[in-house]
């Protein structure tokens, strides 16, 4: 009898260093898959960076920054595609901006709780992640066949549709930070509503709503999908009434072209790209970290 | 802002609609597409898109829960903030870089290495195997989904990183008293605290792999068949959008049947996103 007294508890300890272990176990393999997965997503980036090196950065070179896009084996370059891409992001911004400026404003002071706000609120949302493909069908439609071809300011249309729900998201974020007292402040001073808004508020925020623009900016300088059916490409300089090309879709038309000149100027125009969007985006984060 | 989501969805209905007219609603089950004889049917590419989706979603969800967890509770305080703006700025990448780094780079190494792995060993298991078989050529239904998966890794990492924050400490502090590991915190507190807003972040995920254009057309072989290999190359609402919009004339039933896709796409993706927003609103709120 004493025996079996003397056998039950080194058995209990044991399952429970059995459980204790498998216990640990199971958290290791997480914590190790966590690493992992991180590992991962670090490699993606990686890859992604390397490789535009790799293949870009010997295509890179003053003379393709000044020429434009010519046939395949006569050396051209990319100037067009640049500056097409920057009047249409920048025009794009100067549209959506304000507007988009005006939204949040109304969501972060005006709207508190009321359906229409609700309402703005939710449509914001939806076009922020909605297929960038159906903001160029919508241009098709209403701007491309009334006026009866593609054009760089149906570019500039589509892109600014795009800009919108960043501006709002930010602004609205970015207003509701602002204390209450500072508010009340102005009212107490005596200032109408819109002068606390815009001279209180706004100034406040400005590094805030600067990043939002800047991220907006950043999102549609490199979107490739609305563009395809508005403002189309072009192979020289041309105006906003025209078709007009921009880097994102030389480089679509470049890559999957035949010519190694071609492909090179995909690959070169590629890098561009990328560092110019990724540098806004870092530029933008330094400012929020700033506040 | 209203006035423009409701005149997007009317003027693709509008576009659509002498499409849905002639096919009635035969247009969503016919898998013809044929420019020449202007038969055109909805099928193959709504196959396309929701299983490209649905496998990135198969594939992202587990390494962005990693990333996540991660990033709230195992890495040392000086490295969330460069790590986590690095798998930001993977969110920041352009959509057809993604399709050029596909096409050039990943497509060519799951050809050579993951595909023979995969139809020499799960190609064998009777039923499943199809899904594996061995097809000719670089492009798929499964790259595709590949560089989806890597596109939205980061945007249900964020979510997930940021909805993980906001479990008040005081949970997972009484958690740990108890003894329970790390992992075990993750799964009992912050899991059942998070569910519905973990579940708004994939859906958001989802949302955008739906939708997208450029990094697709450029891997999925866009051809307008269904074939059971994950393999075989297909095509995408938007990737179909996209090559053949330029091509079709206007007015031409080809014209308004793509109209009528992207009436489709816009759908999906609204009851998508809509369920997204629901589900991360109450948090987000509070």
């Amino acid at each position: 009898m004493s025996a079996t007294v003397m056998q039950a508890p080194p058995k209990a300890t044991s399952t429970a260093a059995l459980l204790g272990r498998r216990r640990r176990r199971i958290d290791l393999a997480a914590r190790v898959f966590a690493v992992v997965a991180t590992l991962v997503g670090l490699a993606f980036l990686a890859s992604i960076l390397i490789t535009l090196f790799y293949l870009g950065a010997p295509g890179l070179s003053l003379h393709m920054l000044h020429t434009v896009t010519r046939a395949p084996g006569s050396n051209g370059g990319l100037a067009n595609a640049i500056v097409g891409s920057i009047i249409q992001a920048g025009l794009g911004t100067l549209i959506g901006t304000p507007i988009g400026l005006m939204a949040g404003t109304y969501l972060a002071e005006y709207s508190n709780g009321t359906k229409l706000g609700n309402a703005v609120r939710f449509v914001s949302d939806i076009l922020l992640s909605a297929p960038s493909i159906l903001i160029g069908l919508f241009i098709y439609q209403v701007i491309v066949v009334p006026f009866g071809g593609f054009s760089g300011l149906a570019g500039a249309a589509a892109l600014a549709i795009l800009v919108i729900p960043v501006v709002v998201r930010t602004t609205e974020d970015m207003l509701r930070l602002i204390p209450i007292t500072l508010r009340e402040a102005a009212i107490a001073l005596g200032a109408p509503r819109w002068k606390t808004i815009v001279f209180i508020c706004y100034r406040a925020a400005l590094d805030g709503l600067l990043t939002g623009v800047l991220l907006a900016v950043a999102r549609v300088a490199g979107e490739t999908a609305p563009l395809l059916f508005t403002s189309l490409g072009n192979s020289d300089y041309s105006g906003l009434g025209s078709a007009m090309s921009s880097l994102p879709i030389t480089i679509y038309q470049y890559a999957a072209s035949a010519f190694d000149d071609w492909v090179q100027l995909a690959w070169t125009g590629a890098l561009l790209i990328t560092l110019g969007v990724l540098a806004i985006n870092i530029v933008a984060r330094t400012l929020v970290r700033r506040r | 802002m209203l006035a423009l989501l409701g005149t997007i969805i009317v003027l693709l209905f509008i576009g659509g609609l002498p499409a849905f007219r002639t096919f009635g609603l035969g247009f969503l089950v016919s898998s013809a597409w044929n420019p020449v004889t202007e038969k055109f049917g909805a099928l193959v590419s709504v196959y396309g898109t929701i299983v490209s989706s649905l496998l990135a979603l198969v594939m992202a969800v587990p390494l962005a829960f990693g990333i996540a967890y991660f990033l709230t509770e195992l890495a040392p305080g000086w490295m969330r903030r460069p790590v986590g703006t690095a798998i930001e700025l993977l969110a920041a990448v352009p959509s057809i870089i993604y399709g050029m780094w596909g096409f050039f780079v990943l497509a060519p190494l799951i050809s050579t290495t993951l595909k023979p792995a995969l139809a020499a060993t799960l190609g064998h298991v009777p039923g499943l195997g199809a899904l594996f078989r061995n097809m000719p050529g670089d492009s798929s239904i499964f790259t595709a989904a590949l560089v989806l998966a890597v596109m939205i890794i980061p945007f249900i990492a964020a979510t997930m990183r940021d909805v993980f924050l906001t479990v008040p400490v005081i949970f997972k502090e009484s958690a740990f008293g108890l003894g329970c590991t790390s992992w075990e915190v993750m799964r009992s507190i912050v899991l059942p605290y998070t569910r519905a807003s973990v579940i708004g972040g994939i859906m958001l995920g989802l949302g955008r792999a739906l939708g997208e254009t450029m990094a697709v057309t450029f891997v999925i072989g866009n051809t307008n068949r269904i074939s059971p290999s994950l393999f075989a190359p297909g095509n995408t609402i938007a990737s179909l959008v996209a090559l053949e919009f330029p091509e079709s004339e206007n007015g031409s039933l080809q014209l308004s049947s793509l109209l009528a896709l992207g009436f489709i796409l816009f759908v999906i993706s609204f009851i998508v996103l809509a369920i997204s927003r629901t589900l991360l609103a109450p948090k987000a709120a509070t």
